[in-house]
C-alpha cells in the first residue's frame, strides 16, 4: 500500500522534475532545492519581522493601528516588507510540505535517514505555532478567529483551569499584556524553531542551506512582485461584540480551523495526534533492509580522508592510526550511519582495479559488494559483448539502466565506480566504450553520487579520471527510474557514434582477466594505480 | 533556448508559485457562520458546594494527628457538579451535569458552549443548581434579547454577586 502511494507521488514528481530540469537546469531546479529554500524563506520571515518590530506597538488598541501605519502609511518600505513577511512565511509551508512528499516518494525517510524524518515532525509543529502566533499580532477579526478557534482547540485539553477562549468573546478581559505575550512567543518559537532546523540536518553531510544564487534572486524578485500586486492587508479591527463571521483565511497555515467547526475540537486533535504519530512511524513501516555498511581495511588506507570527505551522511571520521603504518589517520566507520552506497569504495586511492600482483582489496570496502566482485561482473559483462560499439554500462540501481539485462553491471551507486574502472574497461579493450547510468541529476539517491561522479570525471575532485582516457567513449547518461525509454535511446545514439570511431590506441599488453595472486606486502597507492 | 528567455521562463514559473501562493494566504473567504445569523456562548466557571459538610473533630482524633497537622475540623475536599440548563423560546438547547475539575474533584466546574442562532428575538432562560438540592434551582435569569447578525451574545455568571449576565 505504502509502496503503492510512493510510486505514484514519486512518478509524478518525476513529470514535474524533468520539465523543470531542462528549464532550470539540474543544478537551479527549485525541487531539488526545498529544504535550501525552506531555510531561505526563513531567513526573509526573520529579517522583514525583525524591521516590521521597529513599527509594531504591543498595546490592545495600538497592535492594530501600528499595524494599519505601517501597511498604509509606508506601505513602500514596511508594508513590503509586511507582504515579504507573509508571503515568505506560506512559502516556507509549500516548501515544507513538498520536501516531504518527495522525500517520502523517493524512499528517503527509512533506513538511517530516519534521523531527519524525525526530526522533520517537529518543524512542521513549530512551524505552524510560530504562524499562528504571528497572525494573533495582527489584532484583526482575523486574528481574532484565530485566537477564539486557537483557544477553543486548547482548551479540549484537560490542562487549563479556566477557558482561555474567555478572554475573547468580551471586551475588558484583554489587556496589553497579552499582545506582549504574543511577541514574546512569535520571537520564541521562531528560535526554537530555528534550533530544531539545524538538528534536522545535523547528520547530512554538506546540507544545502542556502539556494543557488540565481534561483534565490529570482525568487526575491518573485516575492518583491507578488507583494506590490497583491500587498498583505489586514481585515478591519478585532471587535469583540462581533463574531468575525466572514474572514480571508490563510489555507496554508490555517487549514484545519473550519474543520473544528465541522468535526469538532476533539476530532481534530485526534486527526493532529494521528498524523504525528504516523509521520513518527513512518520509517519503520516497514523498516529498509539494510546492506551491511562498509568496512576499512588498514592495510590498504593511507588516512588521505577522501572517503570522509565524500560520504553523503556522515558515516566515515578519520581518526588516530591504530596501526603501525606510518600515516597520522585512518579512516573509521560509523556503522549505524552507512547506507552501504559504496561511494566511499569509489573514493578510495586503492580502489584500483589494475591490481594484479595481489588478490583485489581496497582501503574501504562493501562486505557485500566488494570491489573484487565489481571487477568480476565487469569482466563477466564484458564477456559477452559483441560486433562494433561493445558499451559496457555501469549503472546505479535507482536509475533509469537499472533493469538494463545486457552489457550492464548494476551497483547501489555510480559514484561506488572508482574512475580507474573506466581507464580499466577501455584500456584492457573490455569494451569500446563505456557508459555511467545514474539517477536523475536533480534527484541522486544518494545525494552526491551524480556531483562527484561529475567532478571526479572533470578532474576537479580526487580521484580523477585519467587524462589520457578518451572522452569521446564515456557517455554519462542521468536519468531517472521512470526514463527508461530515454536513457535506452542515449544508450543506443551513443552505441553507434562509438562504432564510428576509429580503433582505440590505449590498448594494455597485459592480457584482459583479473589474475588472482598472494596477497605481497603493501604499495603505496599511486604505484599501485597501474600501467 | 537562449539566456534571456530562460531565465524569464523561470522567472514566470516561480511568479505563477508565489501568487498563487499568496492569494491562498487570503482567498477564498471563510464564513464561520451563516449570514444573518449570530453566536451565543454560554460560558462560566463556578464551583458548587462541596459535597460533604465540615466535621468536627474530637480531642482524641486531633491529638492523633501530627503536631503540625492539627485541626478543628475535617473538610471533604470534593464538589458536587454543577447542573446547568439553558432554553431559547422555551425549548431546552442545553443540559448539562458539570463535574467539578482538578484530581481531586475540588475544583470548579467549567462550561463552553456555542450555540448558533438566526437572528431575532428570543426568550432566553440560564438556570443552575450548586448545592444539595434535589429539585430547582438556586440561580436562574430570563431575559428576551435581540439577537443582531454576526452578534456575540456571552451569558456569563458572576460568582460574587451569584447572578448571571447577558452581555
Amino acid at each position: 500500500m505504502i509502496g503503492a502511494i510512493r510510486s505514484v507521488l514519486r512518478a509524478g514528481f518525476d513529470a514535474i522534475e524533468r520539465p523543470f530540469d531542462r528549464l532550470f537546469s539540474p543544478a537551479l531546479n527549485p525541487l531539488a532545492q526545498l529544504g535550501a529554500l525552506g531555510f531561505f524563506f526563513f531567513w526573509i520571515v526573520a529579517v522583514s519581522g525583525i524591521y516590521l518590530f521597529i513599527f509594531f506597538d504591543t498595546g490592545i488598541e495600538r497592535a492594530y493601528q501600528s499595524v494599519e501605519y505601517l501597511t498604509h502609511d509606508h506601505w513602500f518600505h514596511a508594508g513590503v516588507m509586511r507582504s515579504f513577511h507573509r508571503y515568505a512565511s506560506d512559502l516556507m509551508v509549500v516548501m515544507v510540505a513538498v520536501h516531504l512528499l518527495r522525500e517520502f516518494a523517493y524512499d528517503h525517510y527509512r533506513g538511517v535517514r530516519w534521523y531527519s524524518w524525525f526530526t522533520g515532525l517537529p518543524i512542521i509543529w513549530l512551524l505552524y505555532a510560530s504562524g499562528i502566533t504571528g497572525y494573533w499580532l495582527v489584532w484583526d477579526k482575523l486574528a481574532q478567529y484565530v485566537a477564539l478557534v486557537s483557544s477553543e482547540l486548547l482548551d479540549w485539553l484537560p490542562v487549563f483551569g479556566e477557558p482561555i477562549a474567555r478572554n475573547f468573546i468580551a471586551t475588558g478581559t484583554l489587556t496589553s499584556r497579552f499582545f506582549s505575550l504574543m511577541v514574546f512567543m512569535h520571537v520564541a518559537v521562531p528560535l526554537f524553531l530555528l534550533f530544531i532546523m539545524w538538528v534536522h540536518i545535523l547528520r547530512i553531510s554538506r546540507p544545502k542551506v542556502n539556494p543557488p544564487r540565481a534561483l534565490a534572486l529570482l525568487s526575491l524578485v518573485a516575492l518583491l512582485a507578488v507583494s506590490i500586486w497583491n500587498p498583505a492587508l489586514s481585515q478591519g479591527h478585532a471587535d469583540l461584540a462581533k463574531v468575525p463571521a466572514t474572514v480571508g483565511l490563510d489555507w496554508l497555515y490555517l487549514p484545519l480551523y473550519p474543520l473544528t467547526t465541522l468535526w469538532g475540537n476533539g476530532a481534530v486533535w485526534a486527526f493532529l495526534g494521528a498524523f504525528s504519530l504516523m509521520i513518527a512511524l513512518m520509517p519503520w513501516l516497514p523498516p529498509l533492509r539494510r546492506a551491511k555498511a562498509v568496512e576499512v581495511h588498514l592495510d590498504h588506507c593511507n588516512g588521505c580522508a577522501r572517503c570522509a570527505e565524500d560520504c553523503p551522511y556522515e558515516a566515515i571520521r578519520m581518526v588516530g592510526r591504530t596501526d603501525n603504518l606510518p600515516f597520522p589517520t585512518q579512516a573509521q566507520v560509523n556503522p549505524s550511519l552507512c547506507v552501504s552506497c559504496g561511494i566511499c569504495v569509489g573514493s578510495c586511492p586503492s580502489s584500483t582495479p589494475f591490481r594484479r600482483s595481489e588478490e583485489l582489496r581496497t582501503g574501504i570496502d562493501l562486505p557485500e559488494y566488494p570491489l573484487k566482485e565489481l571487477r568480476e561482473r565487469v569482466l563477466e559483462t564484458a564477456r559477452g559483448l559483441s560486433g562494433p560499439g561493445r558499451l559496457l554500462v555501469l549503472a546505479c540501481e535507482h536509475g533509469a539502466a537499472a533493469g538494463r539485462l545486457e552489457g550492464t553491471v548494476v551497483m547501489p551507486c555510480v559514484a561506488m565506480a572508482p574512475p580507474s574502472l573506466i581507464d580499466y574497461i577501455l584500456s584492457r579493450d573490455l569494451a569500446d566504450g563505456v557508459v555511467i547510468a545514474g539517477c536523475a541529476e536533480s534527484a541522486c539517491y544518494n545525494r552526491l553520487g551524480v556531483k562527484w561522479t561529475e567532478e571526479r570525471f572533470a578532474a576537479q575532485r580526487d580521484p580523477y579520471l585519467r587524462a589520457r582516457v578518451p572522452r569521446e567513449r564515456i557517455a554519462k547518461i542521468w536519468a531517472s527510474a521512470l526514463q527508461v525509454r530515454h536513457a535506452e535511446a542515449e544508450i543506443a545514439a551513443f552505441g553507434a557514434k562509438v562504432a564510428q570511431l576509429p580503433p582505440l590506441k590505449m590498448r594494455s599488453p597485459l592480457p584482459a582477466s583479473a589474475p588472482s595472486a598472494q596477497p605481497k606486502a603493501r604499495e603505496p597507492a599511486e604505484a599501485r594505480n597501474e600501467p | 533556448m537562449s539566456g534571456a528567455f530562460r531565465t524569464a521562463g523561470q522567472f514566470v514559473v516561480i511568479l505563477a508559485l508565489f501568487a498563487g501562493v499568496a492569494m491562498l494566504s487570503s482567498w477564498p473567504a471563510y464564513h464561520q457562520i451563516p449570514d444573518n445569523t449570530g453566536v451565543m456562548v454560554l460560558t462560566f466557571v463556578h464551583g458548587a458546594d462541596r459535597k460533604g459538610e465540615c466535621r468536627r473533630l474530637t480531642p482524641e482524633e486531633i491529638a492523633k494527628l501530627p503536631p503540625n497537622m492539627r485541626r478543628v475540623q475535617d473538610c471533604p475536599r470534593v464538589r458536587r457538579s454543577l447542573h446547568v440548563e439553558l432554553d431559547v423560546d422555551g425549548r431546552n438547547v442545553y443540559r448539562a451535569d458539570l463535574p467539578p475539575t482538578g484530581i481531586a474533584g475540588d475544583g470548579p466546574s467549567k462550561v463552553y458552549q456555542r450555540f448558533v442562532l438566526p437572528a431575532g428575538k428570543y426568550d432566553v432562560a440560564v438556570r443552575m443548581r450548586d448545592t444539595a438540592r434535589a429539585e430547582g434551582f438556586d440561580h436562574e435569569r430570563r431575559e428576551t434579547v435581540d439577537f443582531a447578525p454576526a452578534q456575540l451574545l456571552v451569558i456569563d455568571y458572576r460568582p460574587e454577586s451569584g447572578e448571571f449576565i447577558f452581555r
